[in-house]
């Protein structure tokens, strides 16, 4: 169990800098996005693990069962409306690069850094 | 067992990520991603967080890839440039010096699972037991999310109202410059990409008699999330993704004009503003009725039932936001030509 | 007791279909014969495995709701698959050996048409 925990904290680092790596190193801005979403991802993953309460359950109350160990429903909830709000914030990045390729006529970082130089 | 599974997940997880940054083809970026999302909805699920899962598995696998995808096809598919190898060792080195610090990190972290940590100890249990007692609803993930938490969803909820004006906003201008710096594959891929968003799937008999079938059915599950999120997993966010899906379904298989025809723009526009107004008055009517901005205890005799009024009313104001802005979103990036 | 094995059986029986799915969609040659193989997966594995769930969970809601889940399945993963097919076909996407340029010598190498090599190597890259 200790060892599924850290495994679990382990994934969590790797996606993050998984992520990071695509943001920082690539120059495709989709690809960023990407590997941002990656990155959000992986602040989910973290969330969730640790609200998990070994031997609990889905924190919804059923009734007639007694004495029932349920997982913390806070992290759920936080995480719950952060998925939306990504999927909002991600669109509205995604517009940007729609816009971006539409002025520019590329989306990749170098040719952007260039066009602005001239 | 769950131990083994869990493992399993977590390790495709990583293959998945790896293999979305190493591939230069954006397409295939974008499908492995919604094949991450469902992975980690399938992982959260087992995290307990039946709530989270669903929403991961209806947007981060269904609408995400569909914008993803929509933004594509006005940007082009391919990756141009590898990085340099300079700029690939900075970041790798960069990368690795922080997992291992972050690893490191990780051996200071209360166990997994462990019930007396401050995380479960500090106000989670009492979230549970209050649920049990003032508000009466056996979700007690709507019932943080709704009422003790209310401020804060109805934050979020204009966090995400205003994502979809900016969009309508960015989208409303035109671009000024025609430069065409296109090879001819890529103009050939674009035109493709019209027809299809033009035309829908109509040409396809299979796809789309199965997809008329399944739309009611699809509808009446986000209904079904909707209303019944009390009781179960669901509620506004997730039954505003399903919903917004079956129409997107109906917009690629009918192609975006009919969609359109059946909610018009103004509509959806009124649905992102109305959701958050809903939301809003609720909060408004209980303090004209002597309580504070979002006490619902106050809308009926009886708080527990006017708990209960209070939720389904702002679970309503939730999805309806989610629908309008989710949809907006699509048709905004769907119906943009291709500059 | 009996109920137990019966699920278990498959169960093992339905991953042992995924796994031959699997297989499948890494060994085969070409797009077409690759979604053969996955539909596998879909249809013979997903059967199988929520019968085994069914019997797990007796009768129950739980039974009712996985048959609906069945029912879904059914309907929607052949046609997905057929969808795959045509659009591969809309894209150009050639079925491994019907067209003499392509033959089969040339296997997954695919890379002639542009198009063919982004949605038949999706899986590889």
């Amino acid at each position: 169990m200790e060892l599924l925990g850290l495994y679990h904290y382990w994934v969590f680092a790797v996606l993050l800098m998984i992520g990071f790596y695509a943001v920082i190193s690539k120059s495709n801005l989709i690809k960023k996005l990407i590997g941002l979403s990656i990155f959000q991802a992986a602040v989910f993953l973290l969330y969730i693990t640790m609200g998990k309460v070994a031997g609990g359950t889905a924190p919804i109350i059923q009734a007639g069962v007694e004495n029932a160990v349920f997982s913390n429903p806070l992290p759920q909830v936080l995480i719950l409306t952060a998925i939306v709000v990504g999927i909002s914030t991600m669109a509205l990045g995604l517009g940007i690069v729609v816009r971006i390729k539409e002025e520019y006529g590329s989306i990749e970082e170098r040719d952007i850094q260039e066009i602005d130089r001239r | 067992m769950t131990i083994i599974f869990g493992v399993f997940l977590l390790t495709l997880m990583v293959i998945t990520a790896l293999a979305i940054v190493h591939t230069q083809h954006l397409f295939v970026a974008v499908i492995l991603s919604g094949i991450f999302s469902l992975l980690m909805a399938a992982n959260f699920f087992l995290l307990d967080a039946a709530d989270v899962a669903l929403t991961e598995a209806a947007i981060g696998a269904g609408i995400s890839t569909v914008l993803f995808l929509g933004a594509l096809t006005l940007t082009g598919e391919a990756e141009r440039y590898r990085s340099s190898s300079v700029n690939r060792v900075v970041a790798l080195g960069v990368v690795a010096a922080i997992t291992l610090m972050v690893i490191y990190a990780t051996f200071d972290k209360p166990a997994f699972g462990d019930p007396q940590t401050p995380v479960q100890q500090h106000v989670a249990p009492w979230y549970i037991d209050t649920t049990a007692n003032d508000i009466d609803i056996p979700n007690v993930v709507t019932a943080v999310l709704a009422s003790f938490r209310g401020y804060d969803t109805l934050g979020e909820v204009f966090v995400v109202l205003t994502a979809g004006i900016g969009i309508l906003f960015l989208f409303s201008a035109t671009p000024t410059r025609r430069k065409k710096p296109q090879t001819e594959q890529e103009s050939e891929v674009e035109s493709t990409a019209e027809i299809k968003f033009g035309e829908g799937l109509r040409h396809f008999l299979i796809p789309q008699v199965v997809g008329r079938l399944l739309i009611p059915f699809i509808l009446l599950f986000g209904l079904y999330v909707q209303f019944h999120g009390d009781y179960g997993p669901g509620g506004g966010f997730q039954a505003g993704a399903i919903i917004a899906a079956a129409i997107i379904l109906y917009a690629l298989l009918e192609g975006e004009a009919r969609a359109l025809r059946v909610i018009p723009q103004w509509v959806l526009t009124g649905m992102m503003a109305g959701g958050a107004i809903l939301y809003s008055a609720v909060g408004v009517v209980c303090m004209m009725l002597d309580g504070n901005f979002l006490e619902y205890s106050v809308l009926a005799a009886d708080p527990i039932t006017g708990q209960h009024i209070g939720i389904i009313v702002i679970e309503a104001g939730v999805g309806i936001t989610v629908t309008g802005v989710l949809l907006s979103i699509f048709h905004a990036f769907a119906g943009r030509r291709r500059f | 007791m009996a109920l137990d094995i019966a699920s278990w059986v498959l169960l093992s029986m339905g991953g042992l279909f995924v796994f031959i799915g699997g297989v499948g969609v890494l060994r085969m040659p070409d797009f077409y014969t690759r979604i053969h193989a996955s539909s596998l997966t879909d249809t013979m594995g997903a059967i199988l495995i929520i019968l085994g769930i069914m019997l797990q969970a007796g009768a129950s809601l739980a039974a009712i709701k996985l048959a609906m889940i069945l029912l879904f399945l059914l309907i929607t993963s052949p046609t997905a698959t057929n969808a795959l097919a045509s659009a591969a076909l809309l894209a150009g996407v050639r079925p491994c050996g019907t067209d003499p340029v392509m033959s089969a010598d040339k296997g997954i190498d695919l890379d002639t048409n542009a198009d063919a090599g982004s949605l038949g190597e999706g899986k590889d890259t």
